[in-house]
């Protein structure tokens, strides 16, 4: 089963929605039994990066999600927050991330956007790709997905770095390591982009 | 070449889709329903969708109209009218909607701005104001669906609005709801040069050009009610929405 996690940060109706719209069903859940029998993980969430990794911590799913993602290697797509937690950390609070991926995650820096650019990067942006992911397969035009955040994804190692776009300077707007995704724009809300990356997701991971 | 968020804005009242001309004579557009399934395939960019009666019959949003909206709109929804509580807040955040919008009662309790931010986010609070000029050509906030004078500037209005934690303004001119006669450039300028938060702009849209101004004049984005669901010159309902080639070559690329 496509599992949504469920850790109290935001609305995860319209991920479940999109799956439907592609033809699979997802269950919303933090109950363990069920995490634990997941074939494939969406980390979803929009908020404070501590008050996500300690609503994680609460449910006791920490523990859990790091034997199921390292150790079984079920894939994970984590989404706006839920991709920043995936990192080690983040200029935001003061919490570890879930560090599967090495890299942090950082503030917008403001003196280096140009007049006019405003923080949260809100809205639509254009979004390049490495050809080697199938993340991305099927893609024609240039795929361009809907962001809302203050913070953005760093990684240290280049091959992890999945897609790149730009909000006065270009960033990473997306990650890949083995069996852990993490993209920082909403596919749930970017129509028919976001569809068949989710479908890609479900369908080559 | 600079994406901006080009938003139709849609009026509900009494459960239909209607627009208006400065705020008053509301023309029956349609099912809101079928709306917001024709702007999903034309894949626009974000939705704004404002219950205008709900205040006025001082009742909150309809959630199960909304849930039903929300679960056509593969892109972000806005929804404001009649929110006067934190619950309803979440329980729109839990019905699909990205934002809520606030006016009349971001004007009585800016606290509730202040406590909705707090639970989802600064970026997910929206206060729309209302201005309109008085025959000596001040402007003022109105509230209560354009009905009261609350006799403020817009511009320490949106300074207030910020502070109390809004993360978006969107304003709307009063005078110019319905009329094609272009954005109030002055005001969009006077009001983005204020606050650090984006701005949409609203009210007299009747095409592109108008929107690259509205962005010229420090707008973050654009929102348009009568220029996407009727067609002019006779105010016959079509709904429609600028293709990616479109706006592309007309907007973006002259931003």
């Amino acid at each position: 089963m496509i599992t949504i996690i469920d850790y109290n940060t935001g609305n995860l109706s319209s991920i479940k929605n999109l799956i439907k719209k592609i033809g699979f069903d997802a269950l919303i859940t933090n109950d363990v039994d069920k995490i634990i029998k997941a074939d494939k993980l969406i980390l979803p969430g929009v908020g404070h990066f501590d008050y996500g990794m300690q609503n994680l911590k609460k449910l006791g799913l920490i523990e859990l999600l790091n034997k199921k993602v390292l150790e079984e290697k079920t894939p994970i797509l984590g989404i706006c927050l839920g991709a920043q937690l995936l990192t080690k950390g983040s200029d935001e609070g003061v919490e570890p991330g879930l560090g599967w991926i090495d890299g942090y995650t950082r503030a917008f820096d403001k003196s280096k956007l140009t007049p006019g650019l405003k923080v949260p990067h809100m809205g639509w942006s254009d979004v390049t790709f490495t050809p080697r992911t199938k993340l991305f397969d099927g893609f024609t035009e240039t795929p361009r997905f809907y962001f809302v955040h203050s913070y953005h994804l760093v990684c240290n190692k280049p091959q992890d770095e999945l897609t790149h776009s730009a909000h006065g300077y270009t960033f990473v707007a997306g990650m890949e390591h083995e069996n852990i995704i993490g993209v920082q724009f909403h596919p749930e809300k970017s129509h028919k982009f976001g569809m068949r990356i989710m479908e890609n997701f479900i369908r080559h991971y | 070449m600079k994406r901006v968020r080009v938003i139709p804005a849609l009026l509900i009242q009494n459960g239909g889709l209607v627009k208006s001309v400065k705020f008053k004579d509301h023309k029956y557009v349609g099912d809101p329903i079928n709306a917001v399934k024709i702007f999903n395939e034309k894949e626009v960019d974000e939705i704004a969708i404002l219950d205008i009666s709900a205040t006025a019959q001082k009742r909150g949003p309809d959630l199960q109209v909304i849930r039903d909206l929300a679960g056509e709109a593969f892109m972000p929804l806005g929804y404001g009218g009649g929110i006067t509580k934190l619950e309803e807040v979440k329980a729109l955040i839990f019905a699909g909607v990205e934002k809520v919008i606030l006016n009349t009662s971001a004007f009585h309790n800016p606290g509730l701005i202040t406590d909705a931010a707090k639970i989802i986010g600064s970026q997910g609070v929206v206060v729309s104001i209302d201005v309109k000029k008085n025959i000596w050509g001040k402007t003022n906030v109105y509230v209560q669906n354009g009905t009261k004078n609350t006799s403020m500037d817009p511009v320490a209005y949106a300074r207030q609005m910020e502070s109390a934690g809004a993360g978006e303004i969107l304003l709307n001119s009063i005078d110019r709801d319905g009329t094609y006669s272009g954005f109030d450039l002055e005001l969009i300028k006077r009001v983005s040069e204020s606050v650090s938060i984006p701005l949409i702009a609203l009210g007299g849209a009747s095409g592109l050009p108008d929107f690259e101004q509205a962005i010229r004049h420090g707008a973050s984005a654009v929102c348009a009610g009568s220029l996407f669901v009727f067609q002019r010159p006779h105010r016959a309902v079509l709904i429609s929405y600028p293709g990616q080639h479109e706006l592309r070559e007309k907007l973006f690329e002259k931003l």
